[in-house]
Order: C-alpha cells, then sequence, then structure tokens
C-alpha cells in the first residue's frame, strides 16, 4: 500500500526549520544545482586537466573550491538529499523505478523532454548563480534581492509558457 | 551569536553538518511530493499547487525565524551569505529555469530526491543539468559579459524597495496567505480529487490567521544592531547614560607613558584610520562593534578603552553600544580626536569643557582639572613636551601600520 504525501503546508514548515537550522548554524542556504557544478568541474579537471586550466570558468571554480571540486558543502549536502530522499521513499514504500508522464506522450518522449529540461535547468542556474533551492528558496530567507527576482522570473516564465507544454502534462 | 560557522564549526565538521542537513532537506522533499514531476507540474496548470504551497510556507518560515533571531540578537546577518545580485542574469537565468521547470517536470533539489526513490526521469533530469552546466562551462566566454553585469552586490530586498524590513515581510506573509487562498478555490475546480480535497479547513485556517498575526509582529521587531543604534541615538537616552570620558591631556600623558592599561580604539572609518590615527590604537568601525573577533580587545575588563572619533557623539555611541553588550572600563575622549590634536600637536588648546561631568578617577586627570596657577604652568609645559613626542610617535605609528583592520569574514555560499 502506498501512503499519502504529507500536508503540503507541514512539509513547507518543516522544510522552513531545516533551512532556517542551516542559516543559524553554517551561515548559507541551501542548494542543489551547485554540487552538479562540481560534478562537472570535477569530471572536466579529472579527464582533461589542461583544459580545465585553460578554461576561465573551470580554472575559477577550481579555486574557490580549493582543487578539491568535491569536498564542497553543496556535494555533501545532495549526498544527504539522496540518503534523505532514499529513506523517505522506503518509510512510504514509493521506492520503484518508473518513468512519470503525462497521459499523451510516450516514455521515450517524457525521457527527451526531462534530459532538456534538466540541461535548461542546468544552464539558467549559472547565469542565476542558483536555482530554486539555492536562489529562489535561500534568497527569500535571507531577503536578497536577486534571489527573489530570480524566483519571480522562474514562475514567471513557467507561468508564460505553461500553455505551449500542456500536452507534456495533461 | 549564531551562525556557528566560520568561527565555531571547523570546514571538516560544517561538511558534517552539510550532510545532515541534506538528508533532512531530502527526507521533507521527497515526503512532500516532490519527487514526482507530475506533481511538481500541476502548479503550472491548476491541477495541484503543492510546489506553491510548500515553497512559500518553507520561505516564510525561514524569513521569519531569520528575522525573529535577527531582532533577539542572536543571528548576526552581517555574517550569513545573501546571495549577490546580478540583475540581468538573475532575470534571464530564472527565465530560462521557468523553461527548464515546465519541460524537464522538475528542479534540480527535487530531481534528486526524485533520482533517489527511483524515478527514471528524474535521472534523465538530473543528467540534462550536467549537460546544461558543462554548455554553460564551455560557452563561458561569450556568457561572462552578461553574468556578470549589473552587479549590484549582496543587497537586500527591502533596501532595494525603500521599505522596512518588517513591512516587506508583512506584505510577503499576506501574498503567501493570499495565494493559498485562492489556489486552494482554483484546485478544486480544476482537479475536484486534488490534494486540497483532504484539507482539515479549520486547522488550516487557524494556521492562516497563526502566520499573519507573525507577519504582523514582524513589523515592529528591528535588527538587534538598528535597535541598538536607534536606542543609543535618542537624545534622552544619550542624557541619562553617562559615559567615563577622559581628557586630551590625560591620554597624552598615557601615551606617552605607554600605559599597558590602554587600549585607544579608533571608530572612524578605515580610510581615516590609515591616514592618522593615534599611536596603538585599533580601528572597530562603529558597525564592527558587534563582531566576534574583537570581543577579546573590548572584553579586557582591566584595561581602560577609549573610543576615539571626529566628534565626541560618536565616541559615544559607540561606547554607549559597547556598554549595553555589556563591556566595562569604558571611557571617550573629551572633545573628540579633532580637539585633541588641537590642544596638543597645535598647542591651540580649546576651552571647551567636557560637554559631560567627568567621572574618572585617574590621578592625572584631576590634577589637570582643577587648574590653578602652578598647575597651568605644568599643563602648558607638559603639552609642549607632549605635542613633540606624541606628533613623532603617530607619525612612527603611520609607518609601521601594518594591516590592521580585520574585515567581516563572510561564509562562502552560493548554489
Amino acid at each position: 500500500m502506498k501512503t499519502t504525501y504529507m500536508n503540503p503546508y507541514l512539509a513547507g514548515f518543516l522544510l522552513g526549520i531545516t533551512l532556517l537550522a542551516t542559516i543559524v548554524i553554517t551561515g548559507r542556504g541551501l542548494g542543489a544545482s551547485g554540487a552538479i557544478k562540481s560534478a562537472v568541474v570535477a569530471a572536466v579537471s579529472t579527464i582533461s586537466p589542461n583544459h580545465a586550466h585553460e578554461s576561465k570558468f573551470y580554472s575559477e571554480n577550481l579555486k574557490s573550491l580549493h582543487d578539491n571540486p568535491l569536498k564542497a558543502w553543496l556535494v555533501f549536502e545532495v549526498l544527504g538529499v539522496i540518503i534523505g530522499g532514499f529513506l523517505s521513499g522506503v518509510v512510504s514504500d514509493r521506492l520503484n523505478f518508473v518513468t512519470e508522464r503525462g497521459p499523451h506522450i510516450t516514455n521515450t518522449m517524457r525521457l527527451g523532454f526531462a534530459l532538456i529540461g534538466g540541461l535548461l535547468f542546468g544552464l539558467g542556474a549559472q547565469f542565476a548563480r542558483g536555482c530554486t533551492s539555492g536562489a529562489a528558496l535561500s534568497g527569500m530567507a535571507v531577503l536578497s534581492t536577486g534571489g527573489i527576482i530570480t524566483m519571480m522570473a522562474i514562475f514567471g516564465s513557467g507561468y508564460a509558457v505553461a500553455y505551449f507544454f500542456r500536452k507534456l502534462w495533461m | 551569536m549564531f551562525p556557528l560557522v566560520p568561527n565555531l564549526i571547523s570546514d571538516e565538521l560544517n561538511l558534517i553538518v552539510a550532510l545532515v542537513i541534506g538528508i533532512a532537506f531530502g527526507f521533507i522533499l521527497e515526503q512532500a511530493g516532490f519527487s514526482s514531476s507530475r506533481k511538481l507540474a500541476g502548479v503550472f496548470y491548476g491541477y495541484d499547487f503543492t510546489v506553491l504551497r510548500v515553497f512559500f510556507t518553507a520561505g516564510v518560515t525561514a524569513m521569519s525565524g531569520v528575522i525573529i533571531l535577527g531582532y533577539l540578537g542572536w543571528l548576526d546577518i552581517d555574517f550569513v551569505y545573501i546571495n549577490p545580485t546580478f540583475l540581468q542574469s538573475a532575470i534571464l537565468g530564472g527565465v530560462i529555469m521557468g523553461f527548464g521547470f515546465i519541460i524537464g517536470g522538475y528542479c534540480p533539489g527535487t530531481s534528486i530526491a526524485g533520482m533517489a526513490i527511483g524515478k527514471i526521469d528524474a535521472m534523465f533530469f538530473v543528467a540534462g543539468g550536467l549537460i546544461g552546466v558543462f554548455l554553460y562551462a564551455e560557452m563561458y566566454p561569450w556568457f561572462e559579459g552578461i553574468s556578470n553585469a549589473t552587479a549590484l552586490g549582496n543587497i537586500r530586498i527591502f533596501n532595494s524597495i525603500g521599505i522596512s524590513q518588517g513591512l516587506f515581510a508583512l506584505i510577503m506573509i499576506a501574498v503567501a496567505v493570499g495565494a493559498f487562498i485562492m489556489t486552494t478555490m482554483i484546485e478544486k475546480k480544476v482537479n475536484p480529487e486534488g490534494p486540497a480535497k483532504s484539507f482539515n479547513n479549520t486547522y488550516h485556517r487557524l494556521a492562516g490567521v497563526g502566520v499573519l498575526t507573525v507577519g504582523i509582529a514582524l513589523l515592529f521587531l528591528p535588527d538587534y544592531k538598528e535597535r541598538l543604534f536607534t536606542k543609543v541615538s535618542n537624545e534622552e537616552f544619550l542624557h541619562s547614560h553617562s559615559v567615563k570620558e577622559m581628557t586630551a591631556d590625560e591620554l597624552a600623558f598615557r601615551i606617552i607613558d605607554k600605559d599597558p592599561k590602554l587600549t585607544i580604539i579608533d571608530v572612524r572609518s578605515s580610510s581615516e584610520f590609515s591616514t592618522m590615527t593615534l599611536p596603538g590604537s585599533i580601528n572597530i568601525e562603529h558597525k564592527q562593534i558587534f563582531q566576534k573577533e574583537f570581543s577579546e580587545v573590548l572584553g579586557q575588563r582591566h584595561k581602560k578603552k577609549v573610543f576615539i572619533a571626529n566628534n565626541e557623539n560618536e565616541e559615544r555611541t559607540a561606547a554607549l553600544i559597547t556598554q549595553e553588550l555589556d563591556y566595562d572600563n569604558v571611557y571617550i575622549l573629551c572633545n573628540g580626536l579633532p580637539s585633541f590634536m588641537n590642544t596638543i600637536i597645535r598647542l591651540e588648546p580649546e576651552t571647551n569643557e567636557c560637554s559631560f561631568a567627568s567621572t574618572s578617577n585617574g590621578n592625572v586627570h584631576n590634577q589637570i582639572v582643577k587648574l590653578d596657577a602652578k598647575q597651568a604652568i605644568d599643563t602648558e609645559r607638559f603639552r609642549t613636551k607632549a605635542s613633540v613626542t606624541i606628533a613623532a610617535m603617530i607619525k612612527e605609528a603611520k609607518n609601521s601600520m601594518t594591516k590592521p583592520t580585520k574585515l567581516i569574514k563572510k561564509v562562502a555560499g552560493g548554489c
């Protein structure tokens, strides 16, 4: 039997408390896309150290991560997210290899769009210096102007184009 | 005062903290249903507003907590990472991410939670994210310009639009509660079987009223530091709270004497400080008095801590804040630093008495305040000598000045 999801307001409150605890203990917010960046920097600098050395993006990031891109706060946090998500899946009996999609598209299409969506999110998060967690949510908690602008831009553009992609979901 | 990083938690321990926080983060995301792309996308089509509910409740909770802890003086916002604002790229990045959200059905954090329970679409989304970052990195030379344009620093939204922090927080909460009510009505129409069906109306209404009450309370909670500044700048407070004063002569005497029990604290800006200051003084700008690294200096009870600034009022504000923070043995320099320079260095004594009766019990001081004929001569003789000695000491101090200012050690952050 699959248990139901938590009440969203309760989940939001608990998430808010987690974020607050993060700020109080570490002085920084939550994040996710930063770990993806760390992974890319680590991969490129391992496969092609010369290329990483010559590129401004990689060398700057390597420098700010003390030449060890995987020993970063967000990498450990995201490892935690995987563990926590898995534990929650165990508790609520939701572990399953499935592809979730709208009723009118095929699995292959869904996976293709997921890849494109991820690509856009990865790209956008570099411009905005954070994603929904790092820029929008954490930015809102500390009332950062940029974070709140990014939040409005994410949801604004999502709503603006939702109509054109409705076939993907409904 | 929090945060504990960077001063109390080492880098290594911080990574363990990150792991534990991540576990909580991931568990909550999955429990909320954020591992499901169809549930997430529902926010854009009206059949499931879970994203909006969780996201805004979390944001409002954390924001209120930050403001309340800031008011109590437990959280020093100057140490907290405030995402820097790059106006153009914040909008551009957000717009691109909006497309990514609709097309991909996830955002990075939720895709990782989805991946953790085996969602294959979430795995593809994460793979896409890696490619996206890689593309950005490879095309960085083209993107660098727009990415770094309109850098506005670590600005905060209420300053940007010119209202108080509390008012902005209240507006945010009111907007969130309004959005919760409206979207629940929409959801019930679009999708009668949606999550809103099982909501307990009584509890939700009570929670809504509770949150709005918190919002109204936030209106009256300024930041602890601002509160202290306002408190000590108040005329009445200034007059009802005395600070011990030290005359120019006493300070000069102690400087020449190289008094080990004297600490001069220069509260002017660091640029003024590096141009000229008194020998042996340290620079702590007004706002820095709260910082942990200066608590050692300010906490030395047996030392006389003399505040110097361009005028006595600035000294007094700094000294009163220091006293409010429970440090004692605090003094201010009578009439400020310019008067000291006139009296001692240029030998053009100013006749202004210290504006508040001095309670200093230093011997030197008492002798000089009660000026009879003999003492007047002594004073003049002392000043003539002191002017040369101290001028030389100031010059020497300037030459040997190393970088004395400790900048705020900011926490590193970012996504």
